[in-house]
């Protein structure tokens, strides 16, 4: 399946996979008015130091763990795609705690927030890999993960 | 107005031409009625021939067929030719007097050798030499003109239609195994005899329909080699492209043909690999030399004719057959004028030369 | 001190209604225009250092931020202009050279934008190239006088060495050292891709670009960094490089401080020293002089390599080319005063050299006259814009043309031409790794792919238009031109009639 994967010889660490990650997410039409003068929940986050950054954000692996330690039934693979329903969520956070990645964080609501590859927003098509100015975030098929 | 040399005039035409693979000699009133179908295809403001074979008496020496704006002129340009060549023979050309041509200038020819102290004290071969002094005649002496220089061949033209100009030239009083036809149809009015064609220098001559996208550039390549276009026409740099890669280079007329309408790259990359190499060759060396826009030439040489279309056969030419007569045109309703019966009508391909040569053994 | 205060020639204009503090401003100017103030939560800008990279502007992604000229002006002279007078500060404060980047910026006439080109009309047709094939393809270097035949009549098919390319166009020297490893990487990529050229300029090249070697042009210049053996072998013709139109009669001088690592070894220079290419070559006083250079570079190289001398248009290029050409190169690129570089001292490249138009067409028609065009291939270059500029050289005689600037803003460039401060913010001009890594040659070769598609595209159209097939028969085609606007002594020396005749 196509996944979103990142190569830090490519990443400036200048956050805008975030700021774009937030905008795709919060349902609004205008970056403004989503992201203005408030916190931002993005689902996908830079780390690094100066000389290298990397975006992290979830890998949809293929035997995930946070599916199989979710106590409410919140997470399952759709597809291949790790999905969250967040009605389902009770905010245990134990998903955050297995993840090796570090991709899941808790959002807005209190639920926890991960990368839905952007399938089921307004975007289409992962907001990250779009708008990276330096193509360091790609969306596509390997062979492996 | 600006006269045709001064400017560059664009027409259109039309062309035909007839040959006896025996080398048997017709004359040239039979070319000249196959210009009639085709009145339609010229303007009045230029019409001419070309014949070979047509002076056997004076076979070895050169025809100039000149035109003088007057006759000071004439006697002028007489003194130069005296310093340069012999004159075995100078008269007013024959001409009948018809309604349809008027205002002809003084019209003369020569049969000239060159003079071998002359040739000696410039150390050039004879025909170099004849084709140096008459571009120094046409761009040094005003008033004066040499349309014709060949041996045993000879140019004949004027403003009018074709079919008229070959009635006041008298070509049915002319015997020749070749022959080829030219009328134009020249966007404007210069009305300067010289202007009409066939172009020849030495024994090349050439007709021509089209009008050439490359013509500067070719130009301005061969200028490179001695030769001056004073008439800024396609058909007189189709000349002397041919006369350099012939004469100069000493390129055969197939070679030659595929460095003016040169195949495409990607043609010439499917070709065997001997035939590759020389193509790519010949296209890299004289890149200068490709002729592109719309042509349909005959090319006469002693001997025979070639026909060669652009490329992209982007000009009508047909040709045709009848027993050892091959005919060439514009439009088919010219062969037919011919030889009503012709046989084996066909339209070459564009970029691919027609030659063909009165047979072995034939002396012409 | 209060006199030297010069009042920034840019205000940073931030729209606070769109600004939502995402702070790229900030992290991608790297001459710190921007900062972040977490009392307010607000960005700051510091528009003294401001240089108009348009960095900020193109990433912000809200469309809060941009650039203007600043308003604030001396009082009005149309002798003293505005620029001239703060030169006049900044040279009484310093007692220094000015420096300056890129193309001439000057009010110079641009003969393409007064030069118009034909088309057919009922008297021949145009050519459709979706539909007719439509040549691009040219061969570079000497052409023989006479053909030969072999025992058996063949024509003998031996040709001096050649350089083929797809298009008219090639990637002019720019040395690695002076732009990026990535941007060296992304021009080498693309003219494989396109089956051009690119040159490495008087850098080197790097041990990566080795495969690129068919599709390379290694130069020789004054300072002969980077060459040796290998150097010459690996490329597919060698440049020497006599002179640069932005700086005719000048060297070049790369700082110690741009001198690490790979440069370093790449250049052959040690880590820290300045690598200074002296004005002549030291070997070279004289034509006869860069003849046996030539011949040298032939001799090392097995005649297998087309050799180009590249020289300054300066005002006796005529004659200048005419001995070039008889000195055994092969090609001569000329390069007009509106050439770009790395650096060069203001007053240089802002007053000397002439027009590549007018050199072009002075220096073919000089060839022509002498009978000596096909002894070599005539390259010109010194702001190549577009594809109908590469069009009107074609038709005033050149066989090819070289881009640069061009290149570089294919690769993100802004023109802001500060080049010489190393602090390039698209990556293109400096070698600190940080900046270096925004340009990415995956989308850097790519965008040059798409540009010189496109160009190659439009040519085909232009040529079509004027019922030409092939470029070969558009090149010297000046009856394809006319001038407008310019004056008889400009036609005469363009070769070219005025719009109308």
């Amino acid at each position: 399946m196509k996944r979103v994967y990142v190569n830090e010889q490519w990443c400036l660490g200048c956050h805008l996979c975030e700021y774009n990650c937030a905008f795709a997410n919060s349902g609004e039409a205008d970056m403004v008015k989503a992201l203005k003068g408030k916190p931002i929940y993005p689902r996908i986050k830079v780390e690094g130091t100066e000389l290298v950054n990397f975006a992290v954000s979830c890998r949809h692996c293929t035997d995930p763990m946070c599916v199989k330690s979710c106590i409410a039934g919140a997470l399952s693979k759709h597809d291949g795609a790790v999905c969250i329903d967040h009605s389902k969520c009770v905010g245990c956070f134990t998903c955050i705690l297995v993840c090796p990645y570090g991709a899941l964080s808790q959002g807005e609501t209190g639920a926890i927030q991960k990368c839905e590859l952007c399938l089921e927003n307004a975007c289409g098509e992962p907001a990250c890999v779009k708008g990276c100015p330096n193509g360091a975030i790609v969306y596509e098929e390997r062979d492996t993960l | 107005m600006k006269l045709e040399g001064q400017v560059r005039i664009p027409s259109g035409c039309a062309i035909a031409a007839a040959i006896s693979r025996d080398g048997k000699r017709m004359t040239g009133e039979m070319i000249a009625n196959a210009m009639k179908p085709m009145h339609d295809r010229s303007n009045g403001l230029g019409g001419g021939f070309a014949g070979y074979g047509i002076y056997p008496e004076y076979k070895d020496f050169y025809a100039l067929h000149m035109f003088f704006d007057c006759r000071t002129t004439r006697k002028d340009c007489e003194v130069f030719l005296k310093e340069h060549f012999e004159i075995v023979k100078s008269e007013i050309m024959p001409t009948r007097k018809i309604p349809a041509i008027t205002d002809e200038p003084v019209i003369w020819r020569y049969f000239v050798a060159p003079l071998q102290s002359v040739l000696h004290a410039q150390q050039l071969d004879e025909e170099e030499f004849v084709a140096r002094t008459v571009m120094k005649i046409n761009t040094e002496h005003p008033g004066a003109y040499v349309f014709s220089s060949g041996k045993n061949m000879g140019t004949f033209k004027a403003v009018g239609f074709p079919e008229d100009v070959g009635v006041f030239y008298r070509l049915d009083e002319y015997e020749g195994y070749s022959w080829t036809a030219h009328g134009r149809y020249p966007t404007n009015t210069p009305g300067w005899w010289g202007g009409a064609h066939p172009f020849s220098l030495l024994d090349w001559s050439i007709v021509h329909n089209g009008e050439i996208s490359s013509y500067d550039a070719n130009r301005r390549f061969i200028e490179m080699f001695g030769y001056q276009c004073t008439l800024q026409t396609d058909t007189e740099v189709i000349t002397y492209i041919m006369d350099y890669l012939l004469r100069r280079q000493g390129l055969t007329l197939e070679e030659a043909a595929s460095v003016v309408a040169a195949p495409f790259w990607s043609t010439i990359e499917d070709k065997p690999p001997a035939e590759r190499e020389t193509l790519m060759y010949l296209r890299t060396v004289f890149p200068g030399l490709l002729i592109t826009g719309p042509f349909s030439v005959v090319f006469g040489f002693r001997g025979g004719l070639m026909a060669l279309n652009d490329r992209l056969k982007l000009r009508s030419m047909v040709v045709g057959e009848k027993d050892d007569m091959v005919y060439i045109a514009s439009e088919e309703a010219a062969i037919r004028t011919m030889a009503p019966d012709a046989e084996n009508i066909w339209a070459p391909a564009g970029g691919e030369p027609v030659i063909i040569r009165v047979k072995d053994g034939v002396v012409v | 001190m209060s006199v030297d205060f010069i009042y920034p020639e840019f205000e940073v204009v931030r729209n606070d209604s769109r600004c939502i503090a995402c702070r790229v401003c900030e992290r991608q100017c790297a001459n710190e225009v921007h900062s972040f103030d977490p009392k307010q939560g607000s960005i700051l800008s510091d528009e003294r250092k401001c240089v108009n990279c348009q960095r900020c502007v193109s990433l912000c992604p809200t469309r809060a931020l941009k650039i203007v000229k600043s308003n604030c002006t001396l009082r009005e002279n149309a002798n003293w202009k505005d620029d001239t007078i703060k030169e006049v500060y900044k040279q009484a404060a310093s007692g220094g050279v000015l420096l300056s980047s890129m193309g001439n910026p000057k009010e110079f006439p641009v003969y393409w934008d007064k030069i118009l080109i034909n088309a057919s009309q009922v008297t021949n047709p145009s050519i459709d190239p979706l539909r007719e094939p439509m040549e691009t393809r040219v061969f570079l270097g000497k052409k023989p006088d006479r053909i030969t035949r072999d025992q058996n009549g063949n024509i003998r098919c031996k040709l001096p060495p050649q350089l083929e390319l797809s298009m008219p166009v090639m990637f002019s020297a720019m040395s690695y050292g002076s732009i990026s490893y990535n941007a060296h990487a992304s021009l080498a990529r693309a003219a494989t891709e396109l089956g051009i050229c690119y040159n490495t300029g008087e850098g080197g090249l790097h041990e990566d670009f080795y495969a690129y070697g068919p599709n390379t042009i290694v130069q020789v210049a004054s300072g002969r960094f980077g060459v040796h053996k290998d150097y010459l072998d690996a490329g597919a013709a060698i440049e020497i490089k006599m002179g640069q139109g932005a700086k005719p009669g000048i060297g070049g001088h790369l700082p110690g401080a741009k001198i690490i690592g790979d440069v370093s070894r790449t250049r052959m220079v040690p880590e820290g020293s300045d690598a200074i290419s002296p004005a002549p070559h030291h070997d070279i006083y004289s034509i006869e002089d860069l003849r046996q250079l030539v011949y040298s570079l032939k001799e090392a190289t097995q005649y297998q390599k087309p050799i180009i001398v590249k020289v300054a248009a300066v005002h006796n290029i005529a004659a200048i080319a005419s001995g070039v050409a008889r000195s055994g190169a092969d090609i001569i690129a000329i390069d007009g005063f509106r050439g770009g570089t790395g650096a060069a001292p203001t007053r240089i490249r802002d007053n000397v050299g002439i027009p590549i138009e007018l050199a072009l067409a002075a220096v073919d028609q000089r060839l022509r006259d002498e009978g000596i065009r096909n002894n070599v291939s005539l390259v010109a270059g010194g702001s190549i814009r577009c594809a109908s500029d590469v069009v009107k050289a074609i038709a005033l005689g050149a066989d090819a043309c070289y881009i640069a600037t061009a290149a570089l803003l294919a690769l993100g460039c802004h023109l802001c031409r500060t080049c010489q401060s190393g602090k390039c913010n698209w990556g293109i001009a400096t070698q600190r790794p940080e900046l270096v890594k925004r340009l990415n040659p995956d989308m850097g070769a790519q965008r040059l792919v798409n540009l010189l598609t496109a160009w190659k595209h439009e040519i085909k159209e232009l040529l079509g238009g004027m019922g030409i097939n092939s470029i070969e028969a558009l090149k010297g085609n000046r009856l394809m031109l006319r001038g407008i606007g310019l004056n008889e002594k400009e036609l005469e020396i363009l070769g070219i009639s005025h719009a109308g005749e």
